[in-house]
């Protein structure tokens, strides 16, 4: 029996959806072919809680040059957990994105915006015990991409997750509510199933928002489940 | 199932400043990089290299290729995972925009048989703009001939795309190297797993 419960395809998006253009000349053309995850799969890097640094997963202070990072300051809440609701813990969370005008640090990004002298926009965190994560940074701004006439992304924060096993590896978006781009951007809309995409907004939350300090956001993650009995860590 | 997954989203163009800042230069740590075994590490110490190609057989030169892989033993490693251990780490990223030729590499040992009915392999994930979804395949040995016989996995695939799995051993002035490219699409498309 595999260690994971098979992969929910109807929650992801097909290798091949043409609205994002880029995908029609780089995903597989023939369906993946079904191996049953063994011992392989199962397993997984893990990570020291060392590996995780004391400002890494504070974006707003972790590019600092010589003042703070224009734009407006969010934290982050979210939870890892399985489809059967097991929170996941020790998992690394690994973040990047764009800053509060839409511009990456990334060296090809050539988008006609200013970068932050103290903002660089990567980071990671790690779940604890409950399997529950915490980040601050700046709320990414939007930019235009090349994919079509007048194109633009919703503003987005990018996250990659290992799980437990390598064949629960993420990675993913997390979008903002209410962002009427989210309707118009085909990376969105790769995932077809409109309760799945939903999955990738974040809600606002009045509870986590810090009170003169930064607006709150929470975003659970759901991985795969395992077959049958969890396995002892 | 109580919960739905998150959908799997592309890790788009910019990945690099987050995912391997050292290997493209940025000024942030990393917790993986091409280095899967250092010095240290028992077995045969190998590089891995190859070139990702889309459908009009163009390199791809933003891709990122992680492998998980067990040790000489045929071991999966269960510390974690530290860029600085000059033993077995396991895991191993590299991007594909610093090579001149836009390969990936990695330098590792030759993982051992895990389990019956396997031949040795590397575990592979495939990541770029344009991949909404990532993509697993596998690297097997050509000089494993025997064993690849025997592979359960890899004898399941049609016997004529089973080649595509199959890195080739070539020895070179600074060590073995295997050779494996990725081909998105077209006649020599790479076997992906769902698995």
């Amino acid at each position: 029996m595999s260690v994971f419960k098979p992969r929910d395809w109807g929650s992801h998006a097909p290798f091949i959806a043409p609205g994002y253009k880029s995908t029609i000349l780089r995903g597989p053309s023939r369906p993946p072919l079904a191996i049953k995850s063994g011992l392989t799969e199962g397993t997984g890097p893990r990570f020291a809680p060392a590996s995780v640094r004391a400002l890494d997963f504070d974006l707003t202070k972790n590019g600092i040059t010589n003042g703070e990072p224009l734009g407006e300051r969010i934290v982050v809440h979210g939870r890892v957990m399985d489809t059967d609701g097991r929170p996941q813990p020790n998992i690394l969370v690994e973040i990047w994105q764009a800053n509060a005008a839409g511009r990456y640090v990334h060296k090809v990004d050539q988008h006609e915006a200013p970068l932050d002298p103290n903002f660089r926009g990567s980071g990671r965190c790690m779940t604890d015990e409950n399997g529950n994560y915490k980040f601050y940074t700046i709320k990414p701004g939007a930019y235009p991409w090349g994919n079509h006439f007048n194109a633009w992304r919703p503003n987005h924060i990018h996250l990659s997750l290992f799980g437990p096993g390598f064949a629960t590896r993420l990675v993913t978006q997390m979008y903002f509510p209410g962002d009427p781009l989210l309707e118009l951007d085909p990376i969105f809309l790769g995932t077809e199933d409109p309760v799945a995409r939903e999955r990738l907004i974040a809600k606002f939350s009045i509870d986590k928002t810090e009170e003169s300090f930064a607006l709150g956001y929470q975003f659970d993650i759901v991985l795969r489940g395992r077959n049958g009995t969890p396995m002892e860590n | 199932m109580a919960y739905g997954e998150t959908p799997s989203q592309t890790v788009g163009p910019y990945f690099a400043y987050g995912l391997t800042a050292g290997q493209y230069g940025y000024d942030f740590t990393d917790i993986a990089d091409p280095v899967v075994a250092g010095p240290d590490a028992k077995g045969e110490h190998i590089r891995i290299t190859g070139t990702v190609f889309d459908a009009e057989g163009n390199p791809v030169n933003d891709a990122m290729i992680e492998i998980w892989q067990a040790d000489a033993d045929g071991v999966y490693s269960e510390k974690p995972v530290d860029v600085a251990d000059a033993g077995f780490r396991g895991l191993g990223r590299c991007g594909t925009g610093t090579d001149a030729k836009n390969r990936f590499w990695f330098d590792t040992v030759k993982p051992g048989v895990v389990a019956d009915a396997q031949a040795p392999f590397v575990n592979v994930i495939v990541f770029m703009r344009g991949m909404l979804v990532h993509a697993f395949t596998r690297f097997y040995f050509d000089d494993e001939a025997e064993l690849n016989a025997t592979d359960t996995v890899l004898q399941s695939v049609p016997a004529d795309r089973r080649d595509t799995l199959i890195a080739k051993r070539v020895e070179t002035p600074s060590g073995i190297e295997y050779r494996i490219d990725i081909h998105m699409q077209g006649d020599a498309e790479t076997v992906f797993f769902d698995v």
